[in-house]
């Protein structure tokens, strides 16, 4: 298994559990999204894999390797294998296109270097292949700040693939999107994990949306997971579960199935993303 | 419903008073009259020598129709490349002193001790006045300009760095978080996730600090700690004032150039 996470619990100086004692693996290149309402604790999930959160107890283990014990360089050098992925974008504004993309080689390079700007030009060739990847290869001089929300996110996406990770992290990359602009995106990142073998959970809160590209769901309330299996078994029953009580009838699959006559095998499911 | 909208009336309504009490309103006004009053007549003005000084005032402000910048040229000359090289040097340093202190007084950066003490030092270099500061320079380690470049830099720790470390705490925190996020190490995550986003902030302030320290070099000459402060000092104590109007619309000069193209810079970074 590729990412183990066993028993993991986070509770905040504040005293909310966050998370529960959640147990979960993901198999190298397997994509998998998590569900959940908001206060699931999605996002402390993720973020206690990266570290960003300590965890409170309980294991993760990429590749075999225990991280919640890394301190300080063995840490970092953790975090690069891990690309994140942000709601909001998280690019910093002031910068341009490229910086931000290179600031995802920020774990391979030095102090000196990354002041300078002096990344190698293997990184520098990889940062443009990626934005060209992404559809933006000629914006790499423009300041982040000037672009729209759905290519900050694509920028957010090349700055988290530039660190050759083999875990994405990908945290409500299109909360902040319009629908067309969601797909769009949501297909981007399914579509790279399936070109570079990448394992991915993808926290998204659109049911319909996780549906529709991902195989795998997994769902959580209250810092418990309560679903982990395929897309056509959320049920209203399992929506209920997950969301609690309202009329599910337009989300669950079968139904949507037929209305709308979308993908019901993996195969489909990867005709789609082309 | 109606029985609200009896009770109001729409042509007596006037906005509450501050202090509710009509008695204590009256009191607290008379109490303060009565203060001044008393206070004014523990003065004890000396009417003959407000007539003799007005005398002299209005020899200085002649003095401005005929300012002399040629008797003493060479001194002033002096005495304002001197109070320039004090700003200049006093500026760059307090810049280099103020960045780390800032980070230190930065309470999403810094541990509780480092904060404790960094914002102590801020504290200190904010409670005393530039004068007072230079008189203990001077006391310390002579005159000269030596005293006012120590003065001037301990006074723009204070003023930058506490202004520098609020807008640290203001940060975008996810910016910053996505930079932690790739690995980086903590001086790239300050280069990467901090610096962009009070950079501009920074520049700002320091022209900024860059004009409040040449005005600031003339006031902390007059206690002799160099610079063209110490040059009108002397003019007064020679009743020169043609040469001191001189200096004067010199140094008036000087910092509306300054204030005018640092204001200008600041708003080209915004
Ligand atoms: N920094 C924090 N401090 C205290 N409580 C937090 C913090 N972040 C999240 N929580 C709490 O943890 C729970 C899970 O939050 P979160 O992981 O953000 O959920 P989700 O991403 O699914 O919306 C919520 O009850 C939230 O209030
Ligand atoms: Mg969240």
């Amino acid at each position: 298994m590729m990412l183990e996470v066993t028993g993991l619990t986070k509770r905040y100086p504040t005293g909310d559990l966050a998370l529960k004692g959640v147990d979960l693996t993901v198999a190298a290149g397997e994509v998998i999204a998590l569900i959940g309402p908001s206060g699931a604790g999605k996002s402390t999930f993720i973020r206690c894999i990266n570290r960003l959160v300590e965890p409170t107890s309980g294991r993760v283990r990429l590749n075999g390797e225990d991280i919640t014990r890394l301190k300080g360089r063995a840490l970092r050098r953790a975090r690069r294998r891990m690309g994140m992925i942000f709601q909001e974008y998280a690019l910093v504004e002031r910068l341009t296109v490229m910086e931000n993309v290179l600031s995802g080689r920020l774990g391979y390079v030095g102090f000196w270097r990354s002041w300078w700007r002096r990344f190698p030009p293997e990184d520098v060739a990889k940062a443009y292949d990626l934005l060209g990847r992404v559809g933006l290869a000629e914006f790499y001089d423009k300041r982040a700040d000037e672009l729209s929300g759905g290519q900050r996110q694509r920028v957010g996406i090349a700055r988290a693939l530039v660190q050759d990770p083999e875990l994405l992290l990908v945290d409500e990359p299109t909360a902040s999107l319009d629908p067309k602009t969601s797909r769009q995106i949501m297909r981007l990142i399914c579509e790279l994990c399936r070109e570079r073998q990448l394992a991915a959970i993808i926290n998204i809160h659109d049911v319909v949306l996780a549906q529709m590209f991902v195989a795998r769901i997994v769902g959580l309330r209250d810092g418990e997971v309560v679903y982990d299996g395929r897309p056509e078994g959320l049920t209203p029953e399992v929506l209920t579960r997950i969301y609690g009580e309202e009329d599910w009838t337009a989300a669950a699959p079968s139904a949507r199935a037929q209305a709308r006559g979308g993908p019901e095998t993996d195969e489909e499911r990867l005709e789609g993303l082309v | 419903m109606s029985s609200s909208a009896a009770a109001f009336d729409a042509r007596r309504w006037r906005p509450p008073p501050l202090v509710r009490s009509a008695r204590l309103r009256w009191l607290i006004g008379l109490g303060f009259a009565l203060y001044l009053a008393v206070a004014l007549g523990t003065l004890e003005i000396n009417w003959l020598r407000v007539w003799e000084g007005l005398d002299r005032g209005w020899a200085f402000i002649l003095a401005f129709s005929e300012p002399d910048f040629l008797t003493r040229w060479r001194d002033i000359r002096q005495g304002l490349l001197e109070s320039l090289t004090m700003t200049v040097v006093s500026t760059v340093v307090g810049i280099a002193l103020s960045v780390p202190v800032a980070l230190g007084a930065a309470r999403n950066l810094a541990p509780l001790p480092v904060y404790l003490l960094c914002r102590g030092l801020i504290a200190l270099s904010r409670s005393f006045q530039e004068v007072i500061i230079a008189i203990f320079f001077v006391a310390m380690f002579g005159f000269g300009p030596l005293a006012g470049v120590l003065t001037l830099s301990f006074a723009t720790i204070g003023f930058l760095a506490k202004l520098l470390a609020e807008d640290i705490e203001d940060i975008e925190r996810d910016q910053a978080e996505a930079v932690r996020a790739t690995g980086a190490s903590w001086p790239q995550w300050l280069v990467y996730g901090i610096q962009p986003q009070v950079m501009p902030r920074l520049i700002g302030l320091s022209l900024y600090r860059f004009d409040i320290n040449f005005r600031e070099s003339a006031v902390v000459g007059i206690v002799g700690a160099g610079g063209i402060g110490a040059t009108l000092n002397t003019a007064f104590d020679r009743y020169e004032y043609d040469t001191a109007a001189a200096i004067l619309i010199l140094i008036i000069g000087i910092v509306m150039a300054a204030e005018y193209t640092s204001s200008l810079i600041r708003a080209r970074i915004q």
